[in-house]
């Protein structure tokens, strides 16, 4: 049962991200992503890792997502006619992604890792996170909310309205 | 390491000047004159006081081996930084430190004035350390590293007023000469590591007897060879003549009394080498004699008052030479103590004429300053009775101890040295005569203003004068009742000489040569005084075939320049127009062309469009990881 | 449950999932001219990273990794953050959000 989750879950995830890359409406791509962002929080669940998961919804599909869709809108181009590449460099693309993937199996399956999982799995829980995080990565912790200020300035610099220009 | 007493002063010797040569960055020019000179002064008068204090140390308790540290170590070589302070080394350090103090005192009258007061200070303390390092080194690479000093020294001095393109010419060709001499100097001290594995004076004395002696016939001809580069023999005479164009006060201190005579120290330090090199010896007589001889030929028709004092150094350290290879070191250093007092003086007087007459230095446009000035007149001619050598001054028993070493060798050489006498008698009574005797030839304008030198410059050459005259006395020879105390005292470090002339013998060489010197000395003034003879002008003497030989130094610079000097220029500009445009250039040029031309063209890959850029990114990361993969 | 839940499916193919969607991502950057799906891409291709780092945390026993995960999403969030401001500023500057109109990073 949980093998068929995770079989069914990656099919829907490759398979939305394929539609994602190939679709060319701009806004399905956005909405495909997001199914595939839904079905890898639940491959997060397959593995026991319920925090993550959750961050992981709320971020992506809750944050980043409406923030696409909000550019998305506030640029008025779901009816852009989109721009293709030539064909020969749609097929040189895809053949490097092929590449990729084999070079990346490759390269995978030569390491030596353990494939057997670890009986007592709560590493993935909250608490055993916010342990860690609060205490080995506290520091990091607090610098990625300078990163996070810095971010929100930058933006906020990059869209003001050009005094010079007006 | 805790130092005693004796280590500490013997460090403090040279130490002083140097202090004084670095106090110089640190006061430089905002001290008054006065300041700066007695400052500079001080230190070597101190020096000098403690050399004293070594003096009476050796002549109670003999040498004295200082050592300091490991100067250098390499495998089996060690050269300690250590001096050894004997008979010989003290008299020259008193010698250094005494002279070289009066010429301080003097040169704060002489350089009065002057833009580089503080400067040339600065090079006359770093001058005296550098000759007591020479002269107190107990091994031949420290005295090495000295004798490299006072080049330096010699070289800033000389070329002292660097805006004049001819003076700086002259210290160039000081330097560049001396580089001939050094060359030989450091391929004989490769020698002496090479056969005696050690640089140490009393190592390598100790070993001489058991050493091949070709070995050490070619290590002294070498060593020989940087002598003749420092104390100005020929065929390496040729720059000391030029290196009158630095301040007089250095051209009595470092080319008349101390570094020139360098040559004849290093010669007297390794005597137990030459002692056992009689092809060297051979060699030093010839060049010696030949330099005497040439030297005082050239003076005879010099009329520049400081080149023919210079001409009169030269032959008298061929005359020094001429006694080291007839083996009498102890006349040749005697001689050399009062060669320094009165060619000190000689060139401090020069000095003071020159100061006297606002600069002037050709004769023919002195006369009659006898009356003019009265104290540098009386002690010139203390000096110059000294150099042509009547008794009882103080050239007169050195010169005649070095011609009866002569003598006892051969009366031909005797003959010769003799000549070289009667030469230096003949240019300096000319030289006398035309400077202070007969009438005033200077224009009425200049004898005006024709004034008698400050007691700052005066009071050195009292005390030179003094010296001069009593120096003598250091070495009475038996003949005369004396004791011949310097040979004596000189005893440990160089062997007696086996010189037994008859009583009778003696007295007649002795009055040969003074009779001779008196009439030559009475041939000048009648020639000079009463016939008021000028020398000719320039045009005059080139008239005249022999006497412009003379004066046109045998051709010497000239045949230097077309031997060497410019077929080595044409060279080197034949390159310069040939290889350095046409080979370097093309090269250079050529990677340049090269480089602009590939990345000309490896340059339009960045053709602006990023997604092109992310497909190399994209590739180059595959082929990285598949490298990595295969590997 | 979670036991087996985890134990069903090897290590090799959560591997292989993510390499899958990091390939398609990389796919997606290279063929498409729309910034915008170039941007979800990127997405994807962090995703794939996060769900592989997962994994191998999970499999190790090390939380470590999650905690890794953690600041890549926080990271990628600043990033789109600002990369997505660029881009309503490129469109502003040339009206259009094609990558092929942007020609001027080069001398």
């Amino acid at each position: 049962m949980a093998a068929a989750l995770f079989y069914s879950l990656s099919l829907i995830c490759i398979v939305s991200s394929l539609i994602m890359i190939f679709h060319k409406n701009t806004m399905y791509s956005v909405l495909f992503l997001l199914i595939t962002f839904f079905s890898v929080a639940g491959l997060y669940v397959t593995l026991n890792a319920q925090f993550l998961a959750i961050v992981h919804i709320i971020v992506y599909a809750g944050a980043i997502m409406v923030l696409f869709l909000y550019v998305i809108m506030f640029l008025n181009m779901s009816h852009i006619v989109s721009f293709q590449k030539s064909k020969v460099i749609k097929i040189a693309a895809t053949f490097t992604g092929l590449m990729v993937f084999l070079v990346l199996t490759a390269s995978l399956s030569s390491a030596t890792y353990n494939s057997n999982a670890v009986a007592g799995q709560d590493i993935g829980l909250a608490s055993t996170l916010g342990r860690v995080i609060f205490n080995d990565f506290l520091i990091p912790f607090e610098v990625s909310s300078i990163l996070f200020l810095s971010a929100m300035v930058g933006v906020v610099i990059f869209n003001k309205k050009d005094v010079i220009d007006e | 390491m805790s130092l005693d007493s004796t280590q500490i002063i013997s460090l403090l010797v040279p130490l002083l000047p140097l202090i004084g040569f670095f106090g110089y960055f640190i006061y430089g020019d905002k001290l008054s004159e006065s300041k700066a000179g007695t400052i500079a002064s001080a230190w070597v008068f101190t020096s000098f006081l403690l050399s004293i204090f070594l003096f009476s140390q050796v002549s109670a308790n003999g040498a004295i081996q200082v050592n300091y540290f490991d100067w250098m170590q390499a495998g089996s070589l060690t050269i300690p930084f250590a001096f050894q302070i004997d008979q010989l080394s003290s008299i020259m350090m008193l010698l250094v430190t005494g002279v070289g103090g009066l010429i301080h005192v003097y040169s704060i009258g002489y350089m009065h004035e002057d833009q580089g007061f503080s400067r040339f200070f600065a090079y006359l303390n770093l001058f005296i350390f550098f000759m007591l390092i020479l002269v107190m080194a107990n091994n031949y690479v420290l005295m090495f590293a000295g004798w490299e000093g006072v080049g330096l020294c010699s070289y800033l001095l000389i070329g002292f007023w660097y805006k004049n393109p001819e003076y700086s010419a002259a210290a160039n060709k000081a330097f560049i000469v001396n580089r001939i001499g050094d060359l030989f100097m450091l391929y004989g001290l490769y020698m002496i590591f090479k056969y005696f594995g050690t640089f140490v004076y009393t190592d390598i004395n100790g070993m001489a007897s058991s050493v091949d002696t070709a070995a050490i016939g070619i290590i002294t001809l070498l060593l020989f060879a940087g002598a003749t580069g420092k104390s100005a023999q020929i065929p390496l005479h040729t720059w000391l003549p030029d290196a009158m164009a630095g301040p007089t006060p250095v051209s009595a201190l470092i080319h008349a009394a101390t570094m020139v005579t360098a040559g004849i120290y290093l010669v007297i330090r390794s005597n137990v080498l030459y002692a056992l090199a009689p092809f060297t010896n051979e060699i030093i007589v010839i060049v010696g004699l030949a330099t005497t001889l040439i030297a005082g030929l050239i003076a005879l028709k010099q009329n520049d008052i400081k080149k023919v004092l210079a001409y009169s150094t030269v032959s008298q350290l061929g005359l020094m030479f001429f006694a080291l290879g007839v083996g009498a070191y102890a006349a040749a250093f005697f001689h050399l103590l009062t060669h320094a007092f009165f060619k000190a003086l000689l060139f401090l007087g020069a000095g003071s004429v020159i100061h006297g007459m606002h600069g002037e230095q050709d004769i023919r446009k002195m006369g009659g300053l006898s009356h003019k000035m009265k104290y540098t007149h009386l002690t010139f001619l203390i000096a110059v009775i000294a150099i042509i050598a009547l008794p009882p001054l103080a050239g007169f028993f050195s010169k005649d101890y070095i011609l009866a070493s002569a003598f006892g060798k051969s009366p031909i050489l005797w003959a010769l040295g003799a000549g070289s006498g009667l030469l230096t008698a003949y240019y300096m009574m000319r030289l006398y005569f035309l400077v202070f005797r007969g009438n005033s030839r200077t224009p009425e304008a200049v004898v005006a203003k024709i004034h008698e030198s400050p007691s700052v410059m005066l009071t050195p050459l009292y005390i030179l004068a003094g010296l001069s005259a009593i120096g003598g006395f250091m070495n009475i020879p038996s003949i005369f009742g004396g004791g011949q105390w310097l040979e004596n005292f000189l005893n440990p470090v160089v062997q007696l000489s086996e010189l037994h002339l008859d009583h009778s013998t003696e007295w007649m060489l002795m009055g040969i040569s003074t009779g001779l010197v008196l009439a030559i000395v009475a041939w000048t003034y009648s020639k000079y005084v009463k016939g008021n003879a000028v020398p000719e002008s320039d045009e005059a003497t080139a008239a005249m075939p022999l006497a412009n030989v003379l004066a046109k130094k045998f051709y010497f610079d000239e045949i230097y320049a077309s031997i060497f000097a410019k077929p080595l220029l044409s060279f080197a500009n034949g390159l310069q127009k040939w290889f350095e445009t046409e080979v370097i250039d093309r090269v250079t040029d050529g990677f340049g062309g090269v480089t602009m031309l590939l990345s000309g063209q490896v340059r339009k890959v960045q053709n602006g469009h990023i997604s092109f850029y992310l497909f190399a990114m994209v590739l180059g990361i595959l082929g990285i990881l598949t490298i990595f993969i295969l590997l | 449950m979670n036991d087996t839940l985890v134990m069903a499916v090897p290590l090799s193919h959560y591997i292989a999932v993510s390499a899958i969607l990091f390939s398609i991502g990389v796919i997606g950057i290279l063929m498409r001219r729309n910034l915008i799906v170039m941007f979800l891409s990127i997405e994807l291709m962090l995703n794939s990273v996060n769900l592989l780092a997962v994994a191998f945390s999970v499999y190790h026993n090390d939380s470590n990794a999650q905690a890794f995960v953690f600041f890549i999403m926080v990271v990628a969030a600043a990033e789109i953050a600002v990369g997505l401001a660029m881009l309503v500023m490129i469109y502003r500057n040339i009206r259009t959000i094609d990558i092929d109109a942007l020609k001027q990073l080069k001398w």
